[in-house]
C-alpha cells in the first residue's frame, strides 16, 4: 500500500487509518489508501462492507472515529464545506426529481452550488451537449429511460466542475449500451484530469479501472492496479497453475474434477471450467484422466487469473485468517 | 461560503416546481378542509333542538293539549306522532325513532280541576347524555313554569325574573363556536402534512442524500422547503374566512390583520412538525400514520369541542404542549370576542416558543438520524 502520509495534497484522495464506529459495530476499520488525481478508482465489496461508509466519511457526511482524510488536499474534518464545492456525487438511484423536467433539474443543481447565472448557462449547454440531452430538455426526469436518467445525473452532479466525482454503482440496472457509453465518458473526462472513485459489483468494471480497492466487512484486503493485483501471492499461491478446461459436459466435467487431488479449486464459467491445479500436475495427464471417465474435452490452457478470482481468493485468504483468530 | 443560508433560493425555486407539478394534491390537500368545514358549519349544532318526541296522551282534554303544545312551542322537543298504550310509547324508544315518551295519564286535566298534583310521566333515551340532559332540563322547566302560572295565576309578573343573555355568540349559533376553531385544526393538518410529504418524497428517491453531499446548508435547505407551505397555509387561511365570513355568515369583530400575523408562528409550528415528522418517517404511508398523531390530540385537548375547564387535572398540561389550544383562542378571540394584541400577545409567543422548540428537535434529528445514518 501506498504510504498516504507523504504531501497529503497532492493527491485527490488521502485517507489514513480510517475509523468509523457505530456503537459497538466498527464499520470502518483502519482503512488506508491513496487516489492519484486523474485515477479512476474502482472501490469494490460485498453489500454492507463499508463501502457507502467510507463515501459518507469523505464526503464530509459522517464525522470520522479515528484517522485522517484529505480530499482535493482539504481536511474533511475541518473543512467539509470547502470539500463539497470539489466533489461532484451521483448515487446508484440517481437522485433526480421524477417531477421536474431535464432542464429543472440542471438549473436547481446549478443553484444549489451557487453558479453564477452567465456560468450556469455556458455549463448547461456543456453538459447537454456532452450527455447528448439536447432533444429531453423539456421531457419530465421520470420519462426518461436509465440510461439517459444516469446521463442526467451525471450532468446534475458535474455542473459545478468538480474535479473529483463520487460514482455510488452508477451502473446498476442500466442496459449493456448504456453502460458502455458512460465508461467511454468517464474515460474521456479523466483524460481532462477529473478523478473519479467509483462503486461498482461488475468485475467488468473493475478491470477498466486504473486503480481498485477492495474492502471486506470493514477491512480494505486488495488496493493496487488490477494488474498488480493478479501477481499477488496469495491469490496465485507457490506451486499452482490457474488452467481452463473447455468441454461441452461443463456439469459433469467439474463434479469430477472436484474429487481429483491436486485441484485445488474449480468453478464454471459457460462452456469452460476455471481451475486452479497444482502444477506437478501435468496438462496431458488431466486430459488423460477426464477422458478416461468419458468427458470430451476440447481444450485445456492455462489461464490469468480474473479480478474476480482475486477478490474471491483474498476474500477465502481473509476469513480464514478471521477465523483462526477467533479459535 | 458562510452563508448560513446558502441554497434557499435553489430549493424554494425546485419547491414551488413540485407544487405546480402536482396541482391534484395541493387541490386536495385545500378543498377537504373545506369539505370539513361545510360538515362542520351545516351538520354539527351542539345545541340540541327538535329532539325526536313521542306522545301518550290518555287524557285528551284541554288541559292536556296545552301542556303537549307548549312541549311543542319550547323547540326542544318534536312530536314525531300519538300512539295510544304505553307498549307503544316504550317500543319507540327502544327502537331509538324517539328518544323522548311523554305519558299524560287519563286523571290529568280531573286532579288539575281538583288542584291535585298531577304528574307527567317523561321516559328519556339516556344513551346520548347533552340530549337527555336537555330534555330533563326543557321539560322539568315546563313543569315548574305551568306549576307557578297555576299557583300564581293573578299576578302579571313573578317576584324575581331570571333573564339569562348570552355574549359573543348571542344566537348560539354553532357555527359560529366551531369554525373559528376549525381554521386552527384544519391549517394545522395540510400545512404539516403537506411538509412531512415533501421531504419524505426526496428521502424516498434519493434526493436528500444527494442534497447533503452539495454545499447546502441544513438552513437554506429547510428554510426553502418550509416558505412555499408557509405560503400555501396562509392562502388555506384566506379561503376558509371568506367561507366562514360570507358562507356562514361568522361575523368577524376583531382584526384580520392581527389574526394573519398571529397566523405566522402557528403555521411556524405546525411546518416545524411536518419537519419533525419527516425526520422520523422513511415512507409516504409512515409519514401519513404520524401526521395523523397530533391530530387527536389537538381536536380533543385544545378546547375545540370539550371546554379546558373541563379537563382533568391530568390533562390540562397536556393542552398547554398543543399549539392549536393557543390559536383556537387567537381565533376565537378576533373572530368572536373582538380581541386585540394585548389580550393575544402571550398565546403569539407561546406559539413562536412551541415552533422553535419544534425545529431544533427536527434539526438535531436530522443531523443525527438522517444525514449520518
Amino acid at each position: 500500500m501506498a504510504d498516504v502520509r507523504k504531501n497529503p495534497a497532492a493527491s485527490a484522495i488521502s485517507a489514513q487509518n480510517l475509523v468509523r464506529r457505530f456503537g459497538n459495530f466498527t464499520a470502518v476499520n483502519d482503512v488506508s489508501f491513496r487516489v492519484e488525481k486523474g485515477e479512476i478508482f474502482g472501490f469494490l465489496g460485498p453489500n454492507g462492507s463499508g463501502k457507502t461508509t467510507v463515501i459518507k466519511m469523505l464526503t464530509g457526511l459522517l464525522p470520522l472515529s479515528g484517522g485522517s482524510a484529505f480530499v482535493e488536499g482539504l481536511d474533511v474534518r475541518t473543512d467539509s464545506e470547502a470539500v463539497r464545492e470539489h466533489i461532484g456525487y451521483m448515487s446508484q438511484n440517481f437522485s433526480l426529481y421524477y417531477d421536474l423536467t431535464v432542464a429543472e433539474n440542471l438549473q436547481f443543481y446549478g443553484r444549489i452550488y451557487s453558479l453564477e447565472p452567465a456560468r450556469l448557462k455556458r455549463r448547461i449547454d456543456e453538459i447537454v451537449q456532452l450527455n447528448g440531452l439536447a432533444p429531453y430538455l423539456n421531457r419530465l426526469a421520470a420519462q426518461l429511460s436509465g440510461g439517459w436518467k444516469q446521463r442526467l445525473a451525471l450532468g446534475c452532479a458535474m455542473l459545478h466542475e468538480p474535479t473529483l466525482l463520487f460514482l455510488d454503482e452508477p451502473t446498476a440496472g442500466i442496459d449493456p449500451v448504456a453502460r458502455r457509453q458512460l465508461w467511454d465518458l468517464l474515460f474521456e473526462l479523466s483524460g481532462h484530469g477529473i478523478t473519479f472513485f467509483v462503486t461498482t459489483h461488475y468485475m467488468d468494471e473493475a478491470e477498466r479501472c486504473s486503480h481498485v480497492a477492495y474492502i471486506y466487512f470493514g477491512k480494505l484486503i486488495a488496493d493496487g492496479t488490477p494488474h498488480s493485483l493478479r501477481e499477488l501471492p496469495d491469490v496465485q499461491p507457490q506451486g499452482t497453475l490457474r488452467v481452463e478446461i473447455t468441454t461441452p459436459e461443463v456439469t459433469r466435467a467439474l463434479r469430477f474434477a472436484r474429487h481429483l487431488p491436486g485441484i485445488r479449486s474449480a468453478t464454471i464459467f459457460g462452456q469452460s471450467i476455471h481451475a486452479l491445479i497444482e502444477d506437478r500436475f501435468n496438462l496431458d495427464d488431466l486430459r488423460n484422466q477426464l477422458l478416461k471417465n468419458g468427458i470430451a474435452v476440447t481444450e485445456i490452457r492455462p489461464l490469468a487469473p480474473s479480478l474476480e478470482d482475486v477478490f474471491v481468493e483474498l476474500t477465502y485468504k481473509h476469513q480464514a485468517l478471521l477465523e483462526a483468530a477467533r479459535a | 461560503m458562510h452563508n448560513i443560508f446558502r441554497g434557499f433560493g435553489a430549493v424554494f425555486y425546485k419547491e414551488a416546481l413540485h407544487v405546480r407539478r402536482d396541482a391534484g394534491t395541493l387541490f386536495f390537500s385545500l378543498t377537504m378542509p373545506l369539505l370539513q368545514m361545510f360538515l362542520l358549519g351545516f351538520g354539527v349544532d351542539t345545541n340540541i333542538r327538535q329532539i325526536n318526541t313521542v306522545v301518550y296522551n290518555a287524557d285528551g282534554r284541554r288541559e292536556s293539549r296545552e301542556l303537549i303544545d307548549r312541549l311543542k312551542n319550547s323547540d326542544t322537543f318534536h312530536i314525531l306522532g300519538y300512539v295510544e298504550n304505553d307498549h307503544d310509547l316504550n317500543d319507540l324508544i327502544i327502537a331509538g325513532r324517539a328518544h323522548v315518551g311523554i305519558k299524560v295519564p287519563v286523571d290529568y286535566s280531573d286532579r288539575l280541576l281538583h288542584n291535585m298534583s298531577a304528574q307527567v310521566l317523561v321516559l328519556i333515551d339516556g344513551s346520548d347524555s347533552s340530549v337527555a340532559g336537555q330534555a330533563i332540563n326543557v321539560s322539568t322547566a315546563i313543569g315548574l313554569d305551568e306549576s307557578l302560572r297555576r299557583v300564581v295565576q293573578d299576578r302579571a309578573e313573578f317576584a324575581v325574573e331570571m333573564r339569562p343573555k348570552l355574549l359573543f355568540n348571542p344566537d348560539s349559533r354553532s357555527p359560529n363556536f366551531f369554525l373559528p376553531g376549525l381554521t386552527a385544526i384544519m391549517l394545522l393538518n395540510v400545512t404539516t402534512f403537506l411538509t412531512a410529504f415533501s421531504i419524505v418524497r426526496e428521502k424516498e428517491r434519493g434526493t436528500l442524500e444527494q442534497l447533503f453531499v452539495t454545499p447546502v446548508r441544513p438552513f437554506g435547505l429547510l428554510l426553502g422547503k418550509l416558505l412555499p407551505y408557509l405560503g400555501i397555509g396562509f392562502f388555506e387561511l384566506c379561503l376558509i374566512l371568506i367561507f366562514m365570513r360570507f358562507l356562514f355568515r361568522v361575523p368577524i369583530h376583531g382584526s384580520l390583520l392581527l389574526l394573519a400575523i398571529l397566523a405566522l408562528p402557528y403555521l411556524f409550528a405546525a411546518l416545524s412538525l411536518g419537519i419533525l415528522i419527516s425526520s422520523k418517517a422513511n415512507s409516504q404511508a409512515e409519514a401519513m400514520q404520524l401526521a395523523f398523531l397530533p391530530i387527536l390530540p389537538s381536536v380533543f385537548f385544545s378546547g375545540y369541542i370539550f371546554p379546558r375547564e373541563t379537563m382533568p387535572a391530568l390533562f390540562k398540561p397536556i393542552s398547554y404542549l398543543i399549539p392549536a389550544t393557543y390559536f383556537i383562542n387567537i381565533t376565537r378571540g378576533i373572530i368572536l370576542r373582538g380581541a386585540g394584541i394585548k389580550h393575544l400577545w402571550t398565546d403569539g409567543l407561546a406559539l413562536f416558543a412551541i415552533g422553535t422548540i419544534l425545529l431544533i428537535i427536527a434539526a438535531r434529528r436530522f443531523q443525527n438520524k438522517v444525514i449520518m445514518a
